[in-house]
């Protein structure tokens, strides 16, 4: 994908080239943000947005203007100086992010890119890449984290070991596999197996959870009621909408995949 | 097909120096980093010259002349000097191609960022070696500039034998370097040490080729150490003829071995 592995199965063209061949000319217009943030801890802040950006051959004083300009953009200005190890998770995934900007990309690649980030500092982030969408980089984010999906994505692809198993926008791909509403029911944990009869045939959709009973349905209000006339009485019932969540499960399954 | 795309071909079949385009880049980033450290340069420096010292100078006292296997009869430290100065040459290149190069490859992960730019594995190969053997010339020029001063240095050819030093780190470098790709542990560098340290002291260093055994004679010609010394020697002392541009070439094809090596390998590890 970044342009340096090697091609196993099938054709791989990116920008409209070939990485085989031109594996330097890919990799001079994209932008690449691991999942580990690979900073080089001998350099401070500064020193990495300068010393990554001549290696796109930039000049000098272009590589200066540049990293003055994405410092702000990271919010990073007040560290400059500082060395790289004593920043904080969230600090050096935006300066991970402001580097793999230094030339300019075309196309942002981002693995994971708030993983392990505490909730404001993933908020920060968001914004920031939502930013860039704006201003027209392609952002192509691989994510566990369907809430991220949902914010950041226009088109999203599910991968299940390695295969492609459904594609399209995140409205889409919810209308497509799921309903539109989700009941989710708990009941006494001995008791639960005996109300999955009455409630099956209420949804679309029935699965049964180890704490709880999740129908599908366009209409969870209505499915409530009509549950109750059968006299099904859980400890307790929500309504919400679906979610991509419920759509990547349903698509992958619950087992772990290790 | 155009003259650039000629040009492009043409530089990625030779396997040395078509990196050099990128790789000042990797050499830059070194400088960088360095400025903050400039004071580890004493040490590169300290060393050859303690030795100088200690053994040329103060066991110098004890021993008195000696005989070199040129003819020339010189004094201890003069005799010393030379092989001191391609002994570090030689220890500064291993020590960086081996203990600097695995740190940076194995846990700052600081080449997988770079080949996720237009930098290949070339330019990072040739980039760190450059880098290696401009800090190698350095000190060897401070020794150089030592031992003129201590009245060690007997001919003009003895400029020459800045040039040389960078030679000898250059193979020992590369070598080192590709070496560095198979390692895994810490461990294996006693390895290293196992080979770097018999050669340091009986390649001729510390007393002249004729005093071996016939047989051991034979095994030290073949060790690259002993034609590091025999080079810096040679020109040192002006005692020069046509065996130390032999002396050259074997270093100099241990040098191309061990970056077409290096590249190789790095290639592998990280881009598959």
């Amino acid at each position: 994908m970044e342009g340096v592995g090697v091609v196993t199965e099938g054709e791989l063209r990116i920008l409209d080239m070939d990485p085989a061949t031109d594996g330097a000319a890919i990799r001079a217009r994209l932008g690449v943000c691991p999942q580990r943030d690979i900073l080089d801890e001998d350099l401070s802040v500064e020193e990495n947005l300068w010393v990554y950006g001549r290696f796109f051959g930039l000049s000098r004083s272009e590589v200066h203007r540049r990293a003055d300009e994405l410092l702000q953009f990271a919010q990073l200005g007040e560290r400059r100086r500082d060395r790289v190890e004593p920043l904080s998770g969230g600090m050096k995934r935006r300066l991970t992010i402001a580097r793999s900007l230094m030339n300019n990309p075309e196309v942002l690649l981002l693995d994971e890119p708030t993983t392990g980030l505490d909730p404001q500092a993933r908020h920060v982030l968001w914004d920031r890449l939502f930013r860039l969408k704006r201003e027209g980089v392609t952002l192509i984010i691989t994510t566990h984290y369907m809430d991220e999906a949902e914010q950041l994505c226009d088109r999203l692809v599910v991968l299940d070991h390695g295969r492609i198993v459904a594609e399209g926008s995140p409205r889409a791909l919810i209308a497509e596999h799921s309903t539109r509403e989700v009941v989710e029911l708990r009941f006494d944990l001995d008791d639960q197996e005996r109300h999955v009869d009455a409630v099956s045939g209420v949804g679309e959709r029935l699965e049964v959870l180890p704490d709880r009973l999740l129908v599908y349905v366009d209409d969870g209000d209505a499915a409530l009621t009509s549950l109750h006339a059968r006299g099904v009485e859980p400890l307790s019932s929500l309504v919400r909408r679906s979610t991509l969540e419920d759509v990547f499960l349903h698509l992958t399954g619950r087992t772990l995949v290790d | 097909m155009s003259v650039a795309s000629v040009a492009t071909r043409a530089s990625r079949a030779l396997p040395f120096p078509a990196g050099v385009g990128m790789a000042r880049h990797v050499v830059g980033r070194n400088v960088v980093a360095f400025r903050r450290a400039w004071l580890l340069l004493i040490s590169g420096f300290a060393e050859p010259v303690l030795y100088l010292f200690s053994l040329g100078v103060g066991i110098g006292a004890l021993v008195g002349g000696v005989t070199t296997d040129g003819g020339t009869t010189v004094s201890y430290a003069t005799f010393v000097a030379p092989a001191l100065l391609a002994a570090s040459a030689m220890n500064g290149a291993v020590f960086d191609s081996t203990y600097n190069v695995f740190f940076k490859l194995r846990y700052q992960r600081l080449y997988d960022a770079m080949l996720a730019t237009p930098l290949g594995p070339r330019d990072v190969a040739v980039g760190e070696i450059t880098w290696s053997l401009m800090r190698g010339a350095l000190y060897s020029s401070m020794f150089l500039v030592v031992a003129l001063v201590a009245g060690m240095v007997h001919s003009w050819w003895a400029l020459l034998a800045l040039p040389a030093a960078v030679l000898i780190g250059l193979a020992f470098g590369a070598v080192g370097m590709f070496a560095t790709t198979y390692m895994s542990s810490w461990q294996h560098f006693d390895y290293v040490t196992l080979a770097i340290q018999p050669m340091f002291l009986f390649s001729a260093t510390f007393f002249p080729l004729s005093t071996y055994p016939e047989a051991l004679q034979w095994v030290v010609r073949v060790t690259p150490l002993y034609h590091g010394v025999a080079l810096e020697r040679g020109l040192m002392l002006g005692e020069v003829g046509w065996s130390l541009l032999g002396n050259a070439a074997y270093l100099a094809a241990l040098g191309a071995v061990g970056i077409v090596g290096a590249s190789r390998r790095i290639g592998q590890l990280l881009l598959t």
